[in-house]
């Protein structure tokens, strides 16, 4: 269970949760008090008080493991912070720029040896980069964060990157310094290519997990690299292989040599360059699967070209019965589908987010699939592909509904009505991402009171300003009834047309609220204002194509220290309420992009405004297109 | 086109409000009227028309702008600039979220699906024109799909938001980046002479590159043109 993965598109095989901890260390400077163990002259060196209660310290913080109790460990006395800095376990570092890669080796470095650090987690570019706001090369390099953990760190386990820039030589370097890694995990990630996965295959002789999620892989397809090939040739200590999102063809007789000495494989989920004759041989090799992301699940002959037969497939399901989470499905050939029926009943969680299936090829699947617990899926399936799910999985935990066709103005094949029967159906749900065209008020209320261990409610109306579809009114009751009702609500993101009443509830009723994103909203910078004033736990906040000026962007500056980032694009700020706020807001960092002149008037409209807390100051990699106020 | 400066009805794949590079321009003024006069993709703003409809829109500023631009390329060849700017003007002229609008440019990165999954689903649905673009001075080379945009303001759009800027900073000044493609035949022509549909059709690659270092293609580009019609 990884603590600190966050939620994001990762598929289902990773369990999702807002992160641990408040992200980054303590906002305070502490000068090392090197007053230690003063007994006097003369005295025997018998362990002194202050020792002997380190001791005890450091063993009693070994249980706290949530860096946000960590945290508030380390401020209690000096004593106590050398005591946490010594045995933290994992550095967090939720913002790659707000603090230096040095100090934060240095904080718990905790002397020659590395101290406890086995585990870091770093995050970088801002979450509206995977929507290409964020232009490239706009920075999260891992290169100064490598070269200070290396000597800092000998002994890393684990390395887990979300959102940054890592090349080729990032891990060749990552190979080297860290010669105990257990675990790499890179989540929408650019940067590096075939060759850079050699390395890690090749130098990294105790790799248990490579798990490559929603990575860009920088390939030319005339240069690619066996990197499945450079594994170790023995027998390996592999438990989870991920790399369904590397597109590349690769050598799959090397895979499947791999996967046969890789006797505590659990996880593997290959790209689709993978046929069901392939995928047969694969499983055959690793029945002890527990996660198998299954490729293309098609055929590798033409069709009505001979090519396996279904049953052959579902034989080699019926051998793996440990399998618990099945995904890919990737260019699926539906007669296929009935083959996975002999796990569907111990299924708890099934990605068919790139299966482009009907209602009616659902349904004898999902019907199945009772434990089920996590579902991501295509709106191929309509309303009637969800009320099956919803009378069949009443343990739903997590359901994501992904559009085929993501424009604007697509049909659209859910609506309020799929919404309002997993609602009725899955009480216990807590997790949703639901794209649609249509949706009304009455079906969001319901959820609202059918389901209220909601922790995440992200509803992606996709035509723009969209109001409710039966009575033309405005989304704010709907979304004011999930804030009022799911007491647990921690993430919120919200669509259609809103005026600022529905900010009202949120800054009301929405306390818990770490992270809200907002699109195309609000009215007046009121909005802002009740978000920046009502909800206390707020923590990042992405806000774009909404009516707010620099008075909304000021209404924050109270706020703006307790939170991790703001991010607010073609929006209506200007240059010099920016300004105002670098000039007021010592310790944030305030990043304006976009095309404005050098020399542009100060009331000049900004297009993109990126501002974080940071002990590090402004960062010296800004590329051109980003000006540092 | 009566009573308006010919430079407002030309072709330029430049930024809104970006100077564009006199090599270009020069190039540009020398031909290709038919289409070019219907897309206008220098943005004239009305401002006054442009400040109502921002309060009732809830657009941001440089949607509304985009938006109503994009109503003007859409328009068919014909009456050219005149029913072009009675396009921007009705957008603009209708607030009210219910009746229909005019289709509008597509907001950048919107709906927010990730890049990844919409790249897999395209494919999948076949409709998938991809091809590589860089940029001069950038070591990133990226695909994109052209089936994703309707017309040039659109992938003028995503491209500026993929690299940042049309600008790079040179020793001397600012040098304006020239958007240019690689058709079918293998020659390099600027981006923005033909029609749409014949440019996704035709175009292999995109290359962005100084404007400095594009002078010498606008003549080629004419006389290709001159023996295809």
């Amino acid at each position: 269970m990884r603590e600190a993965a966050e939620e994001a598109d990762s598929p289902p095989s990773l369990m999702s949760e807002d992160d641990a901890g408040s992200g980054g260390s303590s906002g305070e400077r502490w000068t090392a008090d090197l007053r230690g163990a003063g007994n006097g002259g003369g005295a025997r060196p018998a362990a002194p008080p202050d020792q002997v209660l380190e001791n005890v310290l450091e063993s009693v913080l070994e249980f706290l493991t949530a860096a946000r109790d960590r945290n508030a460990a380390s401020l209690v006395r000096r004593s106590w912070y050398r005591a946490e800095a010594r045995t933290r376990r994992e550095l967090f570092v939720g913002n790659c720029y707000a603090v230096s890669p040095r100090r934060a080796a240095e904080r718990f470095g905790g002397g020659g040896g590395g101290g406890s650090v086995r585990s870091v987690v770093l995050k970088g570019k801002p979450r509206f980069a995977d929507f290409s706001l964020v232009p490239y090369g706009w920075g999260a390099h891992v290169s100064p964060w490598v070269a200070a953990m290396g000597p800092a760190y000998p002994r890393l386990e684990r390395i887990f990157l979300k959102r940054m820039t890592v090349s080729d030589d990032d891990l060749g370097l990552i190979a080297q310094s860290f010669p105990q890694l257990k675990e790499l995990s890179m989540v929408c990630c650019d940067g590096f290519s075939t060759l850079g996965l050699a390395v890690i295959a090749e130098r990294c002789r105790h790799l248990r997990v490579l798990d490559l999620i929603e990575d860009y892989i920088e390939d030319e397809e005339d240069e690619l690299v066996d990197w499945i090939s450079k594994f170790p040739q023995s027998n390996t200590s592999l438990e989870s292989l991920v790399f369904d999102c590397v597109g590349v063809p690769f050598n799959f007789e090397a895979l499947e040599a791999l996967v046969a000495r890789s006797p505590s494989l659990r996880r593997l989920c290959v790209n689709h360059h993978v046929s069901v004759e392939q995928l047969r041989h694969l499983m055959a090799r690793a029945p002890q699967l527990t996660h198998l992301g299954t490729g293309a699940f098609r055929s590798e002959a033409a069709p009505g070209d001979g090519g396996m037969s279904m049953s052959e497939l579902s034989a080699s399901f019926m051998a793996s019965r440990s399998i618990t989470s099945l995904s890919g499905f990737r260019e699926v050939n539906p007669e296929y589908l009935p083959a996975i029926y002999p796990v569907c009943a111990n299924l708890t969680s099934l990605n068919f987010s790139f299966a482009n299936v009907t209602a009616e090829e659902l349904l004898p699947v999902i019907r199945q699939c009772h434990k089920l617990r996590t579902f991501w899926v295509l709106d191929t399936v309509g309303d009637e592909g969800l009320r099956a799910v919803a009378e069949t999985c009443s343990d739903l935990r997590e359901l994501r509904v992904f559009p085929l066709d993501a424009t604007e103005d697509s049909e659209g094949s859910v609506s309020d009505i799929g919404l309002q029967a997993i609602s009725e159906g899955c009480r216990k749900l807590e997790s949703i991402l639901y794209f649609c065209q249509r949706m009304t008020n009455a079906a969001v209320i319901a959820m609202s009171k059918n389901c209220p261990d909601l922790v995440v409610f992200r509803l992606c109306i996709m035509g723009r300003h969209r109001p409710d579809r039966i009575t033309g009114e405005p989304m704010d009751d709907g979304f004011g009834a999930i804030v009022m009702n799911c007491k647990k609500l921690t993430r919120l993101a919200v669509s259609g047309l809103l005026t600022d009443k529905a900010f009202e509830y949120i800054g009301k009723y929405g306390k818990l609220i770490k992270t809200l994103s907002l699109a195309f909203s609000g009215n007046s910078d009121m909005s802002l204002q009740y978000l920046f004033e009502g909800c206390t736990r707020l923590n990042k906040l992405e806000v774009r194509d909404s009516p707010f000026s620099d008075k909304g962007l000021l209404s924050g500056l109270d706020y703006f220290y307790n939170m991790r980032f703001l991010w607010m694009n073609s929006c209506k700020l200007t240059m010099s309420g920016c300004r105002e706020v670098a000039q007021r807001m010592p310790n944030l960092v305030v990043e304006v992009m976009g095309d404005q002149s050098d020399d542009g008037e100060e009331t000049e409209i900004i297009d993109k405004l990126y501002l974080y807390r940071s002990l590090a100051g402004p960062r010296s990699d800004a590329p051109s297109f980003v000006k540092i106020l | 086109m009566a009573g308006l400066g010919f430079e407002e009805t030309e072709l330029r794949l430049g930024l809104p409000g970006g100077g564009g590079n006199d090599a270009g321009e020069a190039a540009r003024s020398s031909g290709k009227r038919g289409f070019a006069d219907t897309i206008d993709l220098k943005l004239k703003l009305q401002p006054a028309s442009a400040a109502p409809a921002a309060s009732s829109d809830d657009d941001g500023v440089e949607e509304e702008e985009k938006e109503a631009v994009a109503a003007a390329a859409v328009t068919p060849a014909g009456d050219g600039k005149m029913k072009s700017q009675s396009s921007v003007v009705t957008a603009q002229a209708q607030p009210d979220p219910d009746k229909p609008r005019a289709p509008k440019a597509q907001a950048v990165g919107w709906p927010p699906v990730r890049s990844f999954r919409k790249n897999v689903l395209a494919v999948k649905s076949e409709k998938v024109s991809l091809v590589k673009v860089s940029m001069d001075g950038a070591p990133y080379l990226r695909k994109i799909d052209l089936a994703m945009y309707k017309t040039y303001q659109d992938l003028s759009m995503a491209l500026h938001n993929m690299f940042g800027s049309s600008k790079i900073k040179d020793e001397n000044n600012d040098d304006e980046m020239v958007h240019t493609y690689e058709d079918k035949d293998g020659d390099w022509m600027l981006v923005g002479d033909v029609p749409w549909e014949m440019f996704v059709e035709s175009c292999k690659r995109l290359r962005m590159m100084k404007g400095s270092e594009a002078i010498g293609l606008a003549p080629r580009a004419m006389e290709k043109r001159k023996t295809r019609s």
